[in-house]
């Protein structure tokens, strides 16, 4: 390969790159060699790589054409293994010794890729071609999509798990400035000087943005050089002034929050990284004032073959000279409209490159004109490139004569051969930023782009400077910079402070662009690639001129519909180079103005950023705060497994060697039903409400009544929204007459503290109560089983536990284990039991106290899941599992829990009574017995009348709680049915099918309670 | 993602701190009972769902816990105001006088 590797480097006096420090990289399997200093782009030029990439749909040669975030062609991956990242652009990818840049296109190869065969057949894979071609049969597209998608798509996402840590920043500054170029540079420096808190963040390794590409350019009579140095120093001195590099922000939402991420390590070679740093961090900022001075990218002009390896904007051409010390060819042409390729022209002749200029104006710069030719450029005024001629790289241009004022080939010009060909079409701002939250850019015929605002101040503390605001021009934009700074300090209370401070440049005056897009090459509209080669306006996308004109044949009006269509301004460069050419070629498709065509619609993010500093720490154990008891540690020395019950980690079940989770649960049933079980139940919501009114509030939030509820009592309540469906349900207790504890399910405890709090404060605030959460406060261990009292007994002297002094539903104050204790006769499992409430601080202990007692009866710990089959049995639901939020407590066929009577209309009481909710043939829950005892339902089994499943077939309901109970020998379920109660005493309609992974099992609808209907294990 | 001064913290602070809770000024019918079906779910469902002005209100759950009322453009998210409850009522019936 060395041999035909040219070397494009030259000794450049301004040139960024340290030609004292060769750096070794590899691309695509190859070893090369650049300097510190470079991007992968600029080494790849410097070492006459042509092709990078192949294109997205014919699979054709691309080569690099900008260089910064505008790049649509070279996407590399970068980097191997866990760190590999795929299509980062390779103009933004800093070099560093040893890195590893693969390509993400080219089957099997970049010389050759199998696409570009059918791309030779291109006319034949026009708009919407695959959505024409393979609509039928309708079957056979999951088939057709599979091969399309293999042929589609860039690089490969990495498949080991992410090794690198990301992280969060939060600022809330005075001033936030987007943009380090010369503007920027001016804005940050004035504001500093007033004492104002400045954040200024930047996306390249270095400040100065395009002045670093134009060190020719004097300001002040300083180089553009001196003059960045100077402010930057004069910023690195101000306490008050914050530089952010290699920082891109990528959004602006409401109220100045934008978002920026920065690359911390990826520039560095592997043996300088510090694996204890981050990767990226996000930066989150609050600014009170925010000045945009984002830029602008050059768009190239269109033409056909315009995507050969070789052609670039006129701006990329320039940077790379005068930047990186890389002169991309040795006989360039360039192609313009305006002014701004002619100093790159300069520069790049003076570098010993032969240059040739075609320029569409009829007359042009007379102050270029003498410069030009006192460098012996040749300059063709009123032509345009037509056609690039080439085969994998650009080897000349064929000009046309183009007409004076319209855009239209009036006579032929000549073939010109060169190596390289660069065109500027002028410029882009880069509004994405200012779009972000619903601002739209306006079409500045003068200027031809979309521009936000020549005003500075553009929206409620968003300020734009610079060539954002169209003004492309350094002297005028550093003067009207200082102008809208002075408005912004005004804005914070603060005057502007410019001494020393010279901003007049040594710009040529720049005189009127053509107004013209694409290059007419006079040819029948309707030829054929054999005829008419393309024209291409998204590289990406593979997006060329008649796929614009086509799909406004097929009449689609709206640009945002023929993006769409044609993919235009999709992928990752977001249309950065190509959206205002799609306009443009749109708007003259569709004999309107480009005002009138206007834009698509911007939407973060600007560029690409990684899910990496998006989830920042928000990953793995750091994902959201988790939950534990204070038995934690006893629990994991126990062997529980355990499962995520909201934030909560519970014991799921505690399996025995060799035991699975079947056995385990089966095991722990029967221990609790026969002997004695003992559950974690600290989980459990709990909130303490105190104060004169708390019955009444109580009243009114529960369905069911509490007037009567005495001292040293406990009551179960249902919770209902006001639309009468069940939200949550729980336990309170009456501690004395101004004083209640309330529990609710785990997962609604902090839904169910807002719910109180909004009404108490809303509604009724002549209420005196008070609610305090004290759940983390209590922990609670469920002692259960026939043996329960017995084991209590040992650990509890203070409390008279027979059953006629602490009956079923009491709670009673006392000493457990020598623990100020609070003990609930309460059931989940309509087992004798008692729930022994700790301070948190002797949860443990007490847990582990009552383990001890339990011995001799072998008390067995159990976790979520027998907790789910023992309640089942008894047919207790679960809020959130055998209820959705569209269930009534009579399709609960809990009627008994709803005080009718009570005399205010408590939350939901009037809904119970709206025609919908109060059918007696709603969905209700029913028990529901498979037919084989050894079945067990699938939970979320939708029930039907019959096995025969041919359509119509009427939805019954569905299954939600499903277990296999050990106690009874055989497979129970809770569901679902519609008018269910009824059919449930109904013999001949009690019988339903559960239909779930393509098999029907017979069920009959039972009464939803399995075990003791009568109460009589618990009433001991 | 925008900030809102709590009227009881008097602190400006983000969007995340705070909980939306349904339109403002959405009273419950004192007698639920006599009310017809129509109006009780007038009650319920139906949300004024405004482009513009919204009178709305927020909790400030991971602060002082208070409800109070934002008056928020849904279509830009401006924030024309927060107030106490009791101070917004005031607010917005000088508003609807007004209107």
């Amino acid at each position: 390969m060395s041999d035909n590797r040219m070397n494009n480097r030259i000794k450049h006096p301004h040139s960024k790159v340290n030609l004292n420090k060769p750096l070794s990289f590899t691309f695509d399997g190859k070893s090369y060699q650049g300097f510190a200093g470079d991007t992968l782009a600029s080494a790849l030029l410097a070492n006459g790589v042509k092709v990078v990439a192949r294109s997205f749909k014919y699979g054709r040669p691309r080569g690099i054409i900008g260089a910064g975030a505008e790049e649509p062609n070279a996407l590399v991956q970068i980097d191997t293994g866990a760190r590999t990242t795929p299509d980062l652009k390779a103009t933004q990818v800093e070099l560093y010794e040893g890195l590893v840049a693969g390509r993400t296109s080219g089957w099997p190869s970049l010389a050759f890729d199998l696409k570009s065969v059918g791309g030779k057949f291109s006319r034949f894979m026009p708009a919407g071609f695959y959505y024409k071609t393979f609509k039928a049969p309708v079957k056979m597209w999951p088939i057709y999509e599979n091969i399309i998608r293999r042929a589609a798509g860039y690089g490969k996402s990495p498949i080991e798990a992410d090794t690198e840590t990301y992280d969060h920043q939060h600022h809330h500054v005075d001033l936030l400035v987007v943009g380090g170029g010369a503007t920027g540079l001016l804005a940050a420096l004035l504001a500093g000087r007033s004492g104002v808190k400045v954040l200024l963040v930047d996306d390249q390794s270095e400040l100065g943005g395009y002045l670093l590409s134009m060190p020719n350019v004097k300001i002040g009579g300083l180089t553009a050089q001196n003059w960045s140095a100077n402010i930057i120093a004069e910023l690195a001195s101000l306490p008050n002034v914050t530089i952010l590099t290699r920082t891109t922000a990528f959004a602006l939402h409401d109220m100045n929050m934008i978002q920026a991420v920065e690359l911390l390590q990826d520039h560095l070679p592997h043996s300088a990284r510090n694996a204890t740093q981050r990767r990226e961090r996000m930066h989150r900022i609050r600014a009170t004032k925010v000045v945009l001075a984002a830029g602008a990218f050059e768009r190239p002009l269109v033409f056909g073959n315009n995507d050969l390896p070789g052609i670039m904007t006129a701006s990329a051409l320039t940077t790379y000279i005068n930047r990186y010390g890389v002169a991309c060819g040795k006989n360039a042409v360039i192609m313009t409209s305006n002014d701004l390729a002619y100093q790159g022209a300069v520069d790049l002749a003076a570098a010993g490159v032969k240059v040739t200029i075609v320029d569409t104006r009829e007359h042009i710069n007379p102050e270029w004109a003498n410069r030009t030719n006192k460098l012996g450029i040749k300059v063709y005024s009123g032509y345009g490139v037509s056609e690039a001629i080439g085969t994998s790289a650009v080897q000349g241009v064929k000009l046309v004569k183009l007409g004076a004022l319209k855009n239209i080939v009036t006579g032929s010009g000549p073939d010109i051969s060169c190596d390289v060909l660069a065109s500027s079409g002028g410029l882009s701002p880069t509004v994405h930023l200012f779009c972000h939250d619903g601002g739209r850019p306006k079409w500045d015929e003068a200027r031809l782009a979309f521009v936000v605002s020549a005003n500075g101040r553009a929206k409620d503390g968003i300020f734009c400077v610079g060539a954002i605001t169209g003004v492309f021009a350094l002297q005028e934009g550093l003067a009207k910079t200082r102008i809208t700074l002075a408005e912004v300090l005004t804005d914070l209370d603060k005057t502007i402070d410019d001494s020393g401070l010279a901003l007049e440049t040594d710009e040529i005056a720049v005189t009127p662009a053509r107004h013209i897009f694409h290059v007419p090459d006079g040819k029948d509209v309707h030829g054929t690639i054999f005829t008419r080669p393309k024209a291409f306006v998204d590289f990406q996308n593979d997006v060329a001129v008649s796929d614009i004109q086509l799909a406004v044949r097929e009449n689609y009006r709206s640009i945002e519909h023929i993006k769409r269509y044609t993919a235009l301004g999709f992928g990752t460069d977001q249309g950065k180079l190509s959206n205002v050419n799609g306009f443009a070629i749109a708007a003259e498709a569709l004999g309107k103005t480009i005002p009138e065509v206007g834009t698509t619609t911007y939407r973060p993010a600007y560029t690409p950023v990684s899910f990496g500093a998006l989830a920042g720490a928000h990953v793995g154990i750091t994902f959201e705060p988790r939950r534990y008891t204070a038995m934690q540690a006893t629990h994991e020395a126990y062997g529980a497994e355990f499962e995520d019950v909201g934030q909560w980690i519970r014991p799921w079940y505690f399996a025995k060697p060799g035991e699975d989770i079947h056995a385990a649960v089966n095991r722990e049933c029967l221990a609790t039903r026969n002997s004695v079980g003992m559950l974690d139940a600290s989980t459990l919501g709990k909130i303490d409400i105190r104060g004169k009114d708390v019955r009444e509030f109580l009243n009114r939030i529960y369905a069911n009544a509490w007037t009567q509820l005495a001292v040293g009592k406990c009551r179960y309540g249902l919770m209902l929204d006001e639309a009468g469906m069940v939200m949550d349900d729980g336990v309170t207790a009456c501690i004395t007459d101004t004083h209640f504890l309330m529990t609710t399910t785990s997962g609604g405890a902090a839904r169910v503290m807002t719910w109180l709090e909004k009404w108490h404060q809303t509604e009724w605030p002549e209420l005196e109560v008070y609610m305090t959460s004290v759940t983390d406060h209590w922990t609670t261990a469920a002692l259960v089983g026939p043996k329960s009292r017995d084991v209590l007994a040992k650990l509890c002297t203070d409390i008279d536990l027979s059953k006629d002094a602490f009956k079923f539903m009491d709670w009673r104050d006392g000493t457990v284990a020598g623990v100020p204790a609070r003990v609930f006769r309460i059931s989940f499992s309509g087992e004798l039991a008692y729930e022994v409430n700790v301070d948190a601080s002797y949860g443990n202990y007490v847990w582990n106290e009552l383990m001890k007692a339990g011995k001799e009866f072998d008390i067995t710990p159990y976790g979520t899941e027998t907790m789910h089959v023992l309640r089942a049995e008894k047919g207790f639901i679960i809020v959130g599992q055998d209820t959705d939020g569209s269930v009534t407590p009579f399709d609960l066929d809990m009627a008994w829990a709803v005080g009718m009577k009570k005399p205010y209309s408590f939350l939901g009481k009037r809904s119970l009574a709206r025609s919908d909710t109060s059918r007696t043939d709603r969905k209700q829950l029913v028990g529901l017995l498979p037919e084989d005892p050894n079945v067990v339902l699938k939970e979320g089994a939708q029930l039907i009348n019959s096995s025969d499943i041919t359509p119509p077939v009427p939805m019954l309901g569905h299954v939600t709680s499903s277990y296999y109970s050990a106690f009874l020998g055989r497979s129970i379920a809770m569901g679902f049915v519609i008018d269910g109660i009824k059919r449930r005493d109904e013999e001949g309609r009690n019988i339903v099918y559960a239909w779930a992974e393509g098999k029907a099992v017979k069920v009959k609808i039972v009464s939803s309670v399995f075990v003791d209907a009568e109460g009589a294990r618990h009433n001991v | 993602m925008f900030v809102i001064r709590c009227p009881h913290c008097c602190e400006v602070r983000e969007e995340e701190e705070f909980s939306y809770s349904g339109e403002a000024f959405v009273a419950r019918p004192s007698a639920p009972e006599i009310e017809s079906d129509e109006n009780w779910g007038d009650y319920l469902f139906m949300k004024r769902n405004v482009k513009g002005w919204h009178w709305e209100m927020w909790g400030h759950s991971s602060g002082c816990r208070k409800f109070f009322v934002v008056k928020r453009n849904t279509a830009n998210h401006s924030i024309g105001g927060a107030w106490s409850l009791t101070e917004a009522r005031k607010e917005y019936d000088a508003e609807e006088a007004n209107a």
